[in-house]
């Protein structure tokens, strides 16, 4: 059954709708605003609040009854295969199942010599105000920088007793970013440590669909946050099909 | 809304002037070993912002790109008579036996056409006495920056405080530009730069203006200037002086104080232990950096902003409080240790109890009145709610009207205002000014109460607030004992843990040789009367 926006009445399809036109406050900033909200499928919109922002923009408020439905049965719905935890659970879940700090190893490899991401992601800092890796009590981590070798990499995963492995991929110059991630893998499998440990790959340009044909337990993209690799990785040494050693 | 005359409420809270007199004293005692550490020690960076504060200036091309000629020159001098001795002497040398121009001297030693010496007898004499003659002029350009905006200010007309700070962070400079108008257009007085995300890591201060940033914008000097100017420019028009603000932080802090002091920056970023923590740098070099820092902001009438509201963000508000008020006490001394006055320290701190807590309004008050009344001539600097901001952007613009209505009764001068979209996006230009909205209704209608509200005798604030003083003179006494780069490893900042020799930036930290010269160091220590 199709369903729309329910405001104070079944199927009124009332919404509410806030915006900013590169505009002066005028009646012609007023028409474009009514004119973009009938073309979004608002009907009957209303401005109930403008407002000046300098001499050039103008703010807006307004209600209008949506004019589409949907109906929720036809929806193909993709399930994120884990689930967001806070940082209070994901370290009570490391605890519980390694009662020991995780150790996760993080690298820029190959010749990439970005750190954006990785600091992103592993600093204390963390990005857009989810705090890095280093924040979980519960998580050692050992940032190893940029232009770090497959190799390299593999031995010292050995060395940490590592638990997971990031792997950092920014520049993507023919396909190097690939190349460099299946070293990894490979070097993991040389050495017989690639089933001890979450491998992790992440970088602008890839996304989560390349998890497999890459062999890696996941994938991250483009604006993924610290707080989303850490409940992956939270639920991936929790889930049945890896020995906590 | 016209704000109301603004004051510093204090002598509320009956405090134990005992205790903060002893939390004083523990923060010399713990600042002294730093100060040592400082006047034995130089780093790439302070000589780099040495260099930068004679007109050295601009890149040379390198393999990865292009290259800061500060950083070719400091090198240069590092791979042959080293920096034990500072980078003055050998470039000024070469600029007295070359073509006696600085720059193009500098540039000749980037690009590897002028091999570096250290000069002995006369010459070395000559050498130094150029350097003392380019501390002067660079003394004299700072004090000049800081006349202009004296005379601006009373030009144009000063701010009202509190003072409303805003964040734009585009990562086109040409976008911020237009944003940060429209808000001081609308009431804001302070307008920061964000930097791009990992420029504190950065060994090197990029350079020219930035149209591409991650999540913000490079500080650069071009940067700098550009903003610098679209603020005088809409502060003519506004009729009030609109400050601008960025990082001291990171691994080019020094650097990034003498750009600052150039081109006219009012605030920065500057703590002495945000990096250590927050960025896993070096503790020594940060320590080394500050200092120096410090003393050019304390000359360039910069007000630095301290960054203990980012322990609040990681470790509890309330088991936390006194680490920021020990931090606060820390990052006082210190800072008076470089020349910085007590207006000069914006001493940060945060709205960050969880909103779920009983009480949680009524403690945030006895936090920020109990700053208030330990630093009474300070400018202190008011951080909104992050932590708990949850995306339900009408219950955080909420949350901002009650972080804005403790900032009013508190006597906050220096407001960050909290955006209802805090953890979703970089703010649009409607979230800024909707939080100006907030802002202004607040400090409007309710700017009074500081100076009408008196607190139970022996009530919940009163006592909390003796509480969170008592835990901070006890942390103090505990860091006195072990020493600050102890109590560092120990994890009592911040809940984190740092090594005295590890993280970034240690193998900049150079002992400072027999012959040393830092010129423009001295010049402002007899400026600013320090030793």
């Amino acid at each position: 059954m199709d369903i729309r926006p329910y405001g104070d009445a079944p199927d009124d399809g009332l919404v509410q709708v806030s915006f900013t036109l590169p505009l002066a406050a005028s009646e012609r900033a007023r028409a474009a605003a009514l004119e973009l909200a009938l073309k979004m499928g608002l009907q009957r919109p209303q401005i109930v609040h403008l407002k000046p922002i300098g001499d050039s923009f103008s703010f807006f408020v307004l209600y209008g009854a949506l004019e589409h439905s949907v109906d929720p049965e036809t929806l193909e719905v993709e399930e994120q295969e884990f689930p967001l935890l806070a940082p209070a659970e994901i370290n009570r879940v490391i605890r519980e199942q390694l009662r020991r700090q995780m150790v996760v190893l993080g690298a820029s490899t190959g010749t990439d010599a970005h750190t954006v991401g990785l600091d992103a992601i592993l600093s204390f800092k963390g990005f857009a105000g989810d705090k890095g890796l280093e924040s979980y009590s519960e998580m050692r981590v050992v940032n190893l920088g940029s232009q770090v070798s497959a190799q390299d990499l593999a031995a010292r995963a050995i060395a940490e007793r590592a638990d997971a492995v990031l792997v950092s991929q920014i520049v993507t110059q023919r396909e190097a970013h690939l190349r460099h991630l299946s070293e990894v893998r490979e070097a993991l499998i040389a050495t017989g440590v690639r089933d001890k440990v979450v491998l992790v790959g992440g970088g602008p340009r890839l996304v989560p669909a390349q998890s497999i044909e890459l062999g890696y337990d996941r994938i991250f993209g483009r604006g993924a946050k610290p707080s989303e690799v850490a409940s992956f990785l939270a639920w991936k040494i929790a889930s049945h099909d890896r020995s906590a050693a | 809304m016209r704000k109301p005359p603004f004051t510093r409420p204090v002598g509320r809270l009956h405090l134990d002037a005992s205790s903060i007199a002893e939390c004083r004293a523990l923060a010399a005692e713990i600042a002294e070993p730093l100060n040592e550490l400082a006047r034995t020690h130089t780093t790439k960076s302070i000589e780099r912002a040495v260099l930068r504060l004679i007109g050295v200036d601009g890149v040379s091309p390198g393999a990865d790109g292009p290259i800061p000629v500060p950083n070719l020159v400091v090198d240069a001098i590092e791979q042959s008579v080293g920096l034990g001795r500072g980078a003055l002497v050998p470039l000024l040398h070469a600029v007295e036996t070359g073509c006696g121009h600085i720059q193009s001297e500098a540039k000749a030693i980037a690009d590897g056409a002028t091999p570096v010496v250290w000069p002995d007898g006369v010459e070395l004499e000559i050498a130094v006495t150029r350097a003392r003659a380019e501390a002067d002029l660079a003394e004299q350009r700072i004090r000049a920056a800081a006349a202009q905006r004296d005379r601006l200010i009373a030009e144009v007309g000063e701010a009202p405080k509190p003072w409303f700070y805003l964040i734009v962070a585009t990562g086109n400079i040409h976008d911020d530009i237009p944003q940060a108008q429209a808000a001081a257009r609308n009431g804001c007085d302070i307008i920061a730069v964000i930097r791009s995300t990992g420029q504190s890591l950065l060994d090197y201060v990029p350079f020219g203006a930035t149209t591409e940033g991650y999540a913000g914008t490079y500080a650069t000097q071009e940067n700098f200037r550009l903003m610098r100017s679209a603020l005088d420019e809409v502060g003519a028009e506004v009729g009030r002086y609109i400050r601008l603000t960025n990082y001291a932080s990171g691994l080019c802090m020094p650097e990034m104080a003498a750009l600052a002091a150039m081109e006219r920056l009012d605030m920065m970023l500057n703590d002495c232990m945000y990096g250590i923590i927050f960025r896993d740098i070096n503790m020594q070099r940060t320590f080394i950096d500050q200092h120096f820092s410090r003393m050019i902001h304390a000359l360039a009438g910069i007000v630095i902003n301290t960054g203990e509201d980012n322990y609040l963000t990681t470790a509890d508000a309330v088991d936390s409080a006194h680490t920021v008020l020990a931090s606060h006490f820390l990052n006082e001394r210190l800072g008076l240790n470089a020349g910085l006055k007590e207006d000069q320290l914006g001493l940060g701190h945060a709205f960050e109890i969880n909103p779920e807590l009983p009480d949680q309004v009524l403690m945030e008050i006895a936090h920020a009145q109990l700053i208030r009344e330990c630093f009474p001539n300070h400018p202190l600097k008011w951080m909104p709610p992050t932590k708990h901001m949850t995306g339900n952007v009408f219950q955080g613009f909420l949350y901002d009207g009650m972080f804005n209505l403790v900032g009013a009764l508190t006597g906050q001068d220096i407001i960050l205002l909290g955006m209802m979209t805090e953890g979703i996006h970089t703010p649009f230009l409607s979230d800024r000014d909707l939080a100006l909205e907030n802002a202004d209704y607040v400090f409007g209608a309710a700017g009074g109460l500081g100076s009408e509200v008196a607190y139970a005798p022996g009530g919940f604030i009163e006592r909390r607030a003796a509480e969170v003083l008592e835990e901070c003179r006890q942390m103090l006494t505990k860091i006195a004992d072990v020493g600050m780069f102890d109590a560092i490893e120990a994890g009592m900042f911040g809940d984190t843990s740092r090594a005295r020799d590890g993280g970034r930036g240690l193998d900049g930290v150079i002992p400072r040789e027999r012959g040393y010269l830092n010129s423009i160091e001295d010049r402002l220590g007899d400026a600013l009367g320090i030793a």
